[in-house]
């Protein structure tokens, strides 16, 4: 599940040709003002979105981000986003791979288009092959046909299952915990899925019975 | 139809290893016939005549607006912008800059203009005088080189903009943009921290959208990205869509213009 390092060895390329320093202070004030001068709410998106947190930081600089010396922070982000993940509150890993796929169809959300009582979905169609049925799926993060089956998931109840089961959540929740500039949106941590929601998307990789593992 | 309709990517058909062939090459016929007869056309002749038009409290016409080039020169402009103008002491895409000259020559309110929706009033009016400025660039090659300390400025302003992570789903532009033969669906995403990348974007739009039948300038692009994006709305005109603009045409220096577009 991990995500392609070479978006941030492309990106390190480029910038190298870049001309000011990468952390020249007063370049940073600039970049502020204009990010202020810039944007302005819309709907549900306000504009605290801005403000980053430390992972975002990091993984906004291509070169930083991939760089030796940024391993122990990259590290240490990755420890506390993994410290992040709500494990589910009844001890149910697994919900309906049905409502699931629905969940995984969906790109809806948290646009200043979308209404803030509007279900969110995972969008994960977007960047993953999943079911295999469904052809038209992006190719940003790697496939996950056959997700269960190919790590050996016969019952995902069982105790051999569970660090691949508990792996799984993990990263849905907080795809930060085990890669710091993985491209991938923290489903659980930024509320973009809830608790159930989460439950019916590992449903649909885990569960033998669902499409993803036959 | 629609399927293939939303198969049909912007502007961009890199061969992907995963796109069916059969469906590649399907959009690229279909291209090739809409290109015939790019409904942009009739953007560009509404946007010559606004030009040419006396309009607004100070009855003018745009005639006198310099793009870069001097007052009134248009064709050639838009392959070297954004650039910078020492009138306003900034630089300009050739939006921001149009906004300057509806208010300097016709007395419209350029603030007013901003907060227009797109394809309305005012600046409807403005987006189809970029299509038929952008019109006059094509065939011609992008020429943008930071020169002036503003533009080298904007240029590392863009840059920064371009890998800025923020919102709830942590995207920046090179989320989506910055790596090879990738796709969101189906759709093919360029590669914009490329130079081959960066022009498949920058030197096709405006463009027209057959999905939707709108005409969208390169403002109105970015904003959707930022929208998909998660993120509040950039200002219409504002630098962070001028620095990310002037970051896609520097890297796209000396490709050559193909506006106006027509995408899925």
């Amino acid at each position: 599940m991990m995500m392609k390092t070479t978006t941030m060895l492309l990106a390190g390329l480029l910038a190298g040709c870049a001309m000011p320093a990468a952390n020249d202070a007063k370049m940073d004030a600039r970049f502020d003002a204009m990010l202020k001068t810039s944007f302005e709410a819309k709907g549900i998106a306000t504009l605290d979105r801005l403000q980053q947190d430390e992972t975002q930081k990091l993984c906004s600089d291509p070169v930083q981000a991939v760089s030796k010396e940024a391993a122990p922070m990259r590290a240490k982000l990755e420890k506390k986003n993994l410290e992040t993940v709500k494990w589910p509150s009844n001890g149910k890993y697994l919900g309906d791979w049905k409502e699931g796929e629905k969940i995984a169809q969906s790109g809806r959300g948290m646009t200043w288009s979308d209404k803030a009582d509007a279900a969110n979905g995972g969008n994960c169609y977007n960047c993953h092959m999943i079911d295999k049925a469904e052809i038209s799926f992006g190719t940003i993060g790697p496939s996950l046909w056959n997700y269960g089956k190919l790590r050996g998931v016969t019952d995902p109840t069982s105790a051999a299952a569970q660090p691949v089961v508990q792996y799984t959540w993990g990263k849905i929740w907080n795809a930060k915990a085990y890669n710091a500039c993985s491209n991938m949106p923290r489903a659980g941590h930024m509320g973009i899925l809830n608790e159930s929601q989460i439950q019916d998307v590992m449903a649909l990789l885990l569960d033998p019975k669902s499409p993803v593992n036959q | 139809m629609k399927l293939f309709l939303v198969a049909l990517c912007a502007g961009v058909l890199a061969t992907n290893a995963v796109a069916q062939p059969s469906t590649a090459d399907a959009i690229a016929k279909y291209r090739e016939m809409i290109a015939e007869g790019n409904p942009a056309e009739l953007y560009e002749a509404k946007g010559e005549s606004i030009w040419k038009k006396a309009d607004g409290p100070k009855n003018a016409s745009l005639e006198k607006c310099d793009l870069g080039l001097g007052a009134g020169v248009v064709k050639g402009a838009y392959a070297q912008m954004p650039r910078y103008f020492a009138d306003t002491d900034r630089v300009q895409d050739v939006e921001s800059r149009l906004m300057t000259c509806m208010e300097t020559l016709q007395g419209f309110n350029a603030a007013e203009i901003a907060k227009t929706p797109f394809r309305r009033g005012k600046k409807g009016d403005l987006e189809a005088v970029a299509t038929y400025i952008a019109g006059l660039s094509k065939g011609m090659p992008v020429n943008v080189v930071p020169k002036h300390p503003k533009e080298k400025e904007i240029m590392e302003l863009g840059r920064r903009a371009f890998f800025m992570q923020g919102g709830p789903y942590d995207f920046s532009c090179a989320t989506c943009h910055g790596a090879e033969d990738q796709r969101i669906r189906l759709q093919d995403l360029p590669n914009i921290t490329t130079a081959e990348g960066a022009s498949k974007g920058w030197t096709t739009w405006p463009a027209y959208r057959v999905g939707n039948g709108q005409m969208w300038p390169m403002q109105h692009r970015l904003n959707d990205c930022y929208r998909q994006q998660r993120w509040p709305e950039p200002i219409y005109g504002s630098e962070v869509t001028v620095a990310l603009s002037y970051f896609m045409a520097n890297l796209s220096n000396g490709a050559t213009m193909a506006t106006p577009g027509i995408k899925r």
